[in-house]
């Protein structure tokens, strides 16, 4: 039950069955059935940075340890994270099905588009969210059956992270469940059955433009309120956006405002779950939750990649990136760099720097919302605190088919009172 | 040793012993200084260190780095005498350095 998968007798592994320049790291399945671990050590201690000429998603370098990893993020003057170029996953999408986001964007209209929005998660802000957000996890958290099997991803991860965004967009709070679909189709693999084509993909997500035009219509015309809708409604760097960017930049704020921290706070129970040391500890002293937290999101790592494209040649850890080439920074590898992190396959809750992770990313396209998931982690774990013994995962997870969301999609738990 | 008082954005105030050499930053976490979060660890990638300088001590402390004001430019309350303090070396020349602290890093 505990997540990761050591320990494994490692040159049993498949991992180590293959010669290096086979290794793909791309594959959805290994991230659904926990495999990719093992290849990421590997590939930290044999090629950190790593070519892999043949893909599913074509040729592409991995960016597998701490500081490299960095060091490309840091560097956004070589590596463009432009739509143009095929944006910021390995999955190249179409040219004619292409969007640009303001992550999917350099400096400087990155930059501006990004802080049309930001304010919302500027501290003022999120001391107004704070007890809206108490309030609402203690109310899903009392609704939740006792003493039977439920799913934990379906009835609160999904649930509060859904209502959490439906109150940033000050979305219609009956469709917000629409939210939570938009977000799934817009990142799923093709193979892992949630849309079955890109046509289909596309008809959805032409359903949520056609939903959202109609909300930024009333918006545009009324006084500014604090909702992401009306600040880019009106601010100068995104009131003309053309369609298909605005469709972009909504996708962009519905996945990174749902996906992720939904996974964290599935995560966080599973850890919990298979590391009773530590929640005995948590139980023991809830002030660790400062610390918890930013360890929940490394251990979890809920986006495992970003990418870029070499506008330059470039060299990284002693390899030469050509222009044009294809960059993947694996966050979920440098999160586990034994150079960086001490002792990083545990999960330990009272680390000295718990936030030296890379979750969030670094450089100018670091997670906008970073300190609102930590909060809204942190809520949800004071309240189960207060309300709950412990919560029991009675069964094994089931895990997304993605090398990019690192999902959970079914977490069988029961959950114990005081 | 140089001493360097970070003013939290409460009014408290902390002030500690600097290493000559390391960053200002370096010298708030070894101190366990609250409201420097320094999340990338003094690699100016990230925003979270970010302190204001008194205005007496901006010409002792220097200029922003190119990268420095990019990064800046993400945080919540910049203001003209806004730093990131992993920018900012330590000298023998900064005993006596007050900055003042956001309300939260990002």
């Amino acid at each position: 039950m505990n997540d990761a998968p050591f320990p494994l007798g490692l040159h049993d592994h498949e991992a180590y069955s293959l010669p290096l320049d086979k290794l793909d790291v791309s594959q959805g399945r290994l991230f659904q059935d926990q495999l990719h671990l093992p290849y990421f050590e590997r590939l930290r201690r044999e090629d950190p940075v790593h070519y892999c000429a043949d893909s599913q998603f074509g040729p592409y370098w991995s960016i597998t340890k701490y500081n490299d990893i960095v060091a490309v993020d840091s560097n956004n003057k070589v590596f463009s994270s432009a739509s143009e170029f095929g944006g910021i996953t390995i999955r190249d999408r179409r040219p004619e099905v292409r969007r640009e986001s303001f992550i999917a964007m350099d400096a400087p209209r990155h930059d501006d588009q990004r802080k049309a929005v930001s304010p919302i998660v500027a501290p003022q802000n999120l001391a107004r969210m704070e007890a809206g957000i108490r309030e609402r996890a203690g109310k899903v958290l009392d609704d939740l059956p006792r003493g039977e099997v439920f799913n934990w991803v379906e009835k609160v991860s999904i649930e509060l992270t859904t209502q959490m965004l439906a109150i940033l967009f000050d979305f219609p709070w009956e469709d917000r469940r629409m939210l939570t679909r938009w977000s799934d189709v817009a990142t799923a693999d093709i193979a892992a059955g949630v849309v079955k084509t890109e046509e289909e993909r596309e008809e959805i997500l032409a359903e949520c433009l056609a939903y959202f035009t109609r909300l930024w219509n009333e918006r545009v015309n009324a006084d500014m309120q604090p909702d992401l809708l009306s600040m880019m409604a009106h601010s100068p760097a995104t009131r003309n956006m053309t369609p298909d960017q605005f469709l972009g930049n909504l996708i962009l704020l519905i996945v990174g405002g749902n996906d992720t921290t939904r996974n964290s706070m599935s995560g966080s129970v599973l850890f919990m779950h298979g590391n009773p040391d530590q929640y005995a500890k948590l139980k023991a002293n809830p002030l660790l939750l400062d610390s918890a937290v930013p360890e929940i999101i490394r251990y979890q790592t809920p986006l495992s990649h970003m990418r870029r494209t070499a506008l330059e040649d470039q060299e990284v850890g002693g390899k030469l990136i050509k222009k044009g080439d294809k960059v993947v920074m694996w966050y979920c590898s440098g999160n586990r760099d034994d150079t960086a992190i001490e002792n990083p396959n545990a999960f330990i809750i009272d680390r000295k720097r718990p936030r030296q992770h890379l979750s969030f990313g670094f450089g100018i396209h670091r997670c906008v919302g970073n300190r609102l998931a930590e909060m809204q982690l942190k809520i949800v774990w004071e309240e189960i605190l207060k309300r709950f013994d412990r919560i029991e995962v009675v069964g094994p997870e089931k895990r997304v088919f993605s090398s990019f969301v690192h999902g959970i999609e079914d977490l069988p738990v029961i959950v114990h009172g005081k | 040793m140089p001493q360097v008082t970070f003013i939290e954005h409460n009014g408290t105030a902390h002030t500690v012993d600097a290493v000559i050499g390391k960053s200002l930053m370096e010298a708030a976490v070894d101190n366990s200084v609250p409201g420097i979060d320094a999340d990338c660890g003094g690699a100016c990638a990230c925003a979270t260190c970010h302190v204001f300088v008194t205005p007496e001590w901006e010409a002792k402390t220097g200029d922003r780095t190119e990268a420095e004001i990019a990064m800046l430019n993400f945080a919540a309350e910049v203001k003209p005498n806004s730093r990131l303090s992993c920018q900012i070396t330590v000298t023998a020349e900064l005993d006596g350095l007050v900055v003042h602290m956001p309300d939260g890093q990002h």
